[in-house]
């Protein structure tokens, strides 16, 4: 009997509109605990799928007969069995989601920010799974593309369909937990790709150096990217002002966290950097601005509309790490008790710096989990 | 090493690989040593839990030009 599958996309948008929904993961308890599929109404049961070869009439009693159970796994195959046995068993509310974690890892969601000066347009890409935010700008027939995923087809085809051409690729800073997708577009669509030189000291190949003060402009219609060094999780770290409205964080601040310095290996060195560019660098800035980060951690980062983005103004309000005065205990909290190191971070730096090029299927294992970049 | 028997399952996904495993672990003896040769990536994590949860021990793995090899001893 065939039995029904759910797209990640789908998913996505069931998670970003908060429906109630029942999740079955059936991977292992350390692999649901490091990380899985996180929405308000969603409800939880871990068993995996080797616990349920003989049958599943033991967790027959705990899953809802009323709602949609979603069946997860690593790859989409335990879960496509699962949900056999649970289908055989009359269960007809039962969805085994299609490519597992890996597919929902990978996944992008185009949301439009906003509408920029002389027809211009600003949108986030929103890897969902994962936690990371990428940008496009589009004006008057041209692209500019910071922070992309892996995932490159996903935004030279998304610039194929408005028409634009891509000239720009940038990276904020010299990523740790995911792979850059950069370089990829710009060898395929002849950008320039720029990268901040302090964090490429090591790659293996040509790129544009972002220096504190460049501008760069998109379309005829002058939409300026105006780069700004802002050091602290990485030492080259640079944000962007997108048509002086918007200001790109990159790692450095995230809607209720902040950037950590240790991916580096160099926590102790830039820990007064980090603090110098928030407390100081962004304190000048206007409060109007809009910032839009590299990162969310959590779903209630997201607006209404599936956007992550929020005013500086209200960042230095409310972020508990835009607000401690004691420049010791800052120093405490972005050195000491660090979450986890993003899975497999030393090689996915090798990666992006040209060192090592993994297979498309390594590089898939190398970004599981969340991407950890940040401090709260 | 003294090994019962051999299982071969390289090429299959998750989940064949335990499913295998755990068909093959029923031909052997308690305290008899079973090998499985597989190329999942998913396999490590996947047959170390499993042997935790079904009282079996996993002695040791090894990884040699992608394929992963363990020895998992009946409990």
């Amino acid at each position: 009997m065939a039995i029904k599958e759910i797209s990640v996309k789908d998913l996505a948008v069931k998670a970003l509109q908060k429906e109630e929904l029942f999740l079955l993961d059936v991977r292992t308890e350390d692999a649901f605990q490091d990380w899985k599929i996180e929405s308000e109404n969603f409800t939880y049961l871990n068993i995996p799928y080797f616990d349920l070869l003989d049958g599943v009439e033991e967790i027959e009693d705990q899953l809802p007969k009323d709602k949609d159970i979603v069946v997860a796994c690593a790859k989409g195959g335990s879960s496509q069995m699962v949900t056999e046995m649970l289908d055989d068993a009359g269960f007809t509310n039962v969805y085994s989601l299609e490519g597992g974690m890996k597919a929902w890892s990978e996944h992008l969601m185009p949301v439009k920010v906003s509408d920029l000066t002389d027809g211009g347009e600003l949108y986030q890409f929103v890897r969902i799974g994962k936690g990371c935010l990428s940008y496009m700008v589009v004006s008057n027939g041209e692209a500019a593309i910071i922070d992309s995923t892996r995932k490159t087809d996903v935004y030279v085809n998304f610039a194929e369909q408005m028409g634009v051409k891509i000239k720009h690729v940038f990276d904020t800073h010299l990523h740790a937990d995911h792979i850059s997708g950069g370089r990829t577009i710009a060898q395929q669509t002849g950008a320039a790709y720029w990268l901040p030189p302090k964090d490429a000291e090591e790659v293996t190949f040509d790129y544009q150096p972002l220096q504190d003060g460049e501008k760069v402009t998109i379309g005829n219609t002058t939409i300026d990217i105006h780069a700004l060094y802002s050091p602290g999780h990485t030492i080259g770290s640079t944000s962007f002002v997108v048509d002086d409205q918007y200001l790109m964080t990159g790692d450095i601040l995230f809607i209720d966290s902040i950037g950590r310095p240790d991916l580096a290996g160099k926590a102790d060195d830039w820990v007064m950097d980090l603090r110098e560019t928030l407390y100081k660098r962004y304190k000048d800035l206007s409060d109007e601005l809009i910032v839009l980060p590299a990162h969310f951690m959590i779903m209630d980062e997201l607006n209404e509309d599936g956007t992550v983005a929020e005013k500086l103004g209200v960042l230095f309000e409310k972020n508990h790490g835009l607000n401690i005065e004691d420049k010791d205990e800052f120093r405490k909290m972005v050195t000491e008790n660090l979450p986890p190191q993003p899975n497999a971070y030393q090689e996915i730096r090798e990666t992006n710096m040209g060192k090592i090029d993994p297979e498309e299927e390594e590089q898939r294992e190398m970004e599981i989990g969340p991407n950890r970049c940040a401090v709260r | 090493m003294n090994v019962t028997k051999i299982l071969d399952a390289k090429g299959l996904a998750c989940p064949m690989p335990i499913v295998k495993t755990k068909k093959a672990m029923k031909e052997v003896e308690s305290g008899e040593t079973l090998e499985i040769h597989a190329t999942d990536q998913g396999a490590k994590s996947d047959l170390t839990a499993w042997a935790k949860s079904s009282g079996h021990e996993l002695l040791e793995h090894d990884e040699e030009d992608g394929v992963f090899k363990f020895w998992i001893q009946k409990g």
